[in-house]
């Protein structure tokens, strides 16, 4: 299993779709490791640069509704997984993305809106995010601060996480 | 039980139900192309696991970059070509025969009511226009879907959408399926079926009915369908005149799949056309959507016609019957791209190809190229496209261009003019 949980990168924004999570000229690549660089490279979003130093090291990214809308291209969780972000949390997803997630073995959590906006309260303090996989739960913390909040994951979508992905899931059980 | 489509197409095809929600349904078509398939391939053979589950129901096409323009496109191509080769893929299709995915596997019969297809491309809802259940998936669940014919969904829930009233002159498919996404938002359809019933709809040939499925992923919908009638028949008949006495034993056959009376659905949503303006984008969210009325003479660089939304035969026609003899504005460049071999060779038999080269177009191969910017026809920062594809996001046809989304027509006459122009105020002539 993925370890889950570290610092946290807040992308401010609905509809992040996946040509600007990874953009359509890198889909020549053949192999995850050349991703790497090219993350929210296009991403529109001001003031935002995913290179910048608070953006560093991130572990989790917390964002808004319809999250990784558009292509299929599961180039997307790659990009992340290449730059050991394995946790997105949104108030929706959009079904291929969050699949895709799942199928490699990542976590991608539904929160309520009103949750999200609690979890945004921490975007400019320089936050963490704590995963606790066995219980559902997750705490954000910054300094003396911190919140916690529960999930819900399908019973399937769990299993992919334990298997480390649909592969291993299928390869056992068709 | 009253079912949908959906419904019976899952309940007919469930392998399994490993956890409550979750079915893994056997898959009918599993659709490669060598953008996503390549890293597929090559990680089953890392595991050991250089297999196909069937090489019959595997279809593949070169179709995003070809012919290939550097080496990294080459060598996906070499990937997929010589994957289909050690597999014995018998339905690949390569340099000369190849167009664009969603283009060229209906019009090679391979869909058909009833069939679970997935492919990696979220565009595969285009295929739901068969009656069948077309998903996009990613590498992973293309990858098992190679390896063991399975997938696994939610049971998606159904929104079923009435379009009823007249067509108007200038209105195509295009503009219906941009008012229904501009209703239902980039996510109000997420996890359902988007089915499209009445009189329009009815009345729309395979192509146009496609036009309406393949944007359903734009409103965040698993797969657009239409109920498979007289029409699907037609369409399919040279594919399955041996499996029916006639036609009207197919249609009777095909039935079984439409949604029952009393079927639940979690949405209603009434269109009438009447009346209805051309549709085009303005933002770079497909719900972006103005009355051309609203959005006429504003400028642009480019014009686009081709791609899996608007890259058939009829959408060629649709075009150069207000393009022929007329010229496309100095300081436009028009770019058109036949969606197949197929299509190329009857657009240049009906003088469609002559038309849109004397208006002064580029013709090109079929490919997906311009659409998602990888080829044939980027933008430059700062550049404007009319196009007919199904994409406006930021930077989709190249970093810093902007796409405006409408119908073949209104591309045509926006060729014409140089900026966005409605093809209710053109003659259209004879073709
Ligand atoms: S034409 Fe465009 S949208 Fe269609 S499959 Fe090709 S790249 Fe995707």
């Amino acid at each position: 299993m993925k370890s889950f949980g570290g610092k946290v990168m807040f992308l401010d924004r609905a509809n992040i779709n996946t040509d600007e999570i990874i953009p359509a000229r890198y889909l020549t690549e053949i192999s995850k490791e050349a991703l790497r660089p090219h993350m929210l490279e296009d991403l529109q979003l001001d003031g935002f640069d995913p290179k910048a130093p608070n953006n560093q090291d991130a572990k989790v990214i917390v964002t808004r509704a319809n999250f990784g809308c558009g292509s299929s291209r599961e180039h997307a969780p790659w990009v992340f997984e290449m730059n050991n972000i394995n946790v997105v949390i949104a108030s929706s997803f959009a079904r291929i993305f969050r699949q895709n997630m799942f199928n490699c073995g990542m976590l991608a959590i539904e929160l309520p809106e009103a949750d999200i906006e609690k979890l945004f309260r921490y975007k400019n303090i320089g936050a963490r995010i704590d995963i606790d996989f066995d219980k559902n739960s997750l705490t954000i913390s910054s300094g003396k601060e911190s919140d916690a909040f529960s999930y819900r994951i399908s019973g399937f979508d769990r299993a992919l996480v334990e298997a480390g992905g649909w592969v291993e899931f299928a390869d056992a059980k068709y | 039980m009253a079912m949908t489509l959906a419904e019976k197409i899952f309940k007919s095809h469930l392998r399994d139900e490993p956890f409550p929600g979750t079915k893994a349904l056997a898959i009918d078509v599993v659709l490669c192309h060598e953008i996503t398939t390549p890293i597929a391939i090559n990680d089953l053979a890392a595991r050991g696991k250089d297999r196909v589950f069937d090489p019959e129901k595997i279809k593949a096409v070169i179709d995003h970059v070809t012919p290939a323009k550097d080496s990294k496109t080459a060598q996906q191509g070499k990937i997929l070509r010589d994957w289909a080769k050690r597999q014995n893929i018998r339905d690949f299709f390569d340099i000369g025969r190849n167009g664009v995915c969603h283009a060229i596997f209906p019009e090679k019969g391979f869909i058909r009511p009833g069939y679970t297809v997935i492919m990696g491309d979220s565009h595969t809802c285009t295929h739901g226009a068969f009656g069948a259940f077309a998903a996009g998936v990613g590498t992973t669940d293309l990858e098992v879907g190679i390896l063991k014919g399975v997938c696994a969904f939610r049971e998606p829930k159904t929104i079923r959408i009435n379009i009823s009233g007249a067509m108007p002159e200038g209105v195509y498919a295009k503009d219906v399926i941009l008012k229904i996404i501009k209703e239902l938002t980039v996510n109000g359809a997420t996890d359902c079926v988007m089915e499209f019933h009445g009189s329009v709809v009815k009345g729309m040939s395979m192509e146009s009915r496609m036009t309406l499925c393949n944007m359903a992923i734009e409103a965040g919908g698993t797969s657009g369908v239409c109920m498979p009638d007289e029409v699907t028949v037609d369409y399919l008949w040279p594919f399955i005149s041996s499996d029916y006495k006639d036609k009207k034993a197919g249609l009777e056959d095909f039935k079984k799949w439409w949604s029952d009376e009393g079927c639940e659905y979690v949405k209603v949503i009434e269109i009438n056309v009447s009346g209805m303006e051309p549709q085009v984008t303005y933002g770079y969210k497909p719900d972006e959507v103005k009355n051309i009325s609203e959005i006429e003479g504003a400028p642009v660089d480019q014009v686009y016609i081709g791609s899996c939304t608007n890259g058939r035969l009829e959408d060629l026609r649709a075009a150069a019957q207000y393009l022929k003899g007329r010229q496309i504005a100095p300081g436009v460049r028009g770019i058109v791209s036949p969606a197949t071999p197929k299509i190329f060779r009857e657009a240049d038999e009906e003088g469609l190809i002559k038309i849109f080269m004397d208006a002064g177009f580029c013709v090109t191969n079929p490919t997906c190229g311009a659409c998602l910017g990888m080829s044939n026809g980027v933008l430059a920062p700062g550049e404007v496209c009319a196009s007919t594809t199904n994409r406006n996001f930021n930077g989709r046809m190249g970093k810093g261009g902007m796409v405006h989304l409408m119908s073949p027509a209104v591309a045509a006459v926006t060729a014409l003019e140089g900026k966005i122009a409605d093809p209710r105020k053109f003659r259209r002539e004879g073709i």
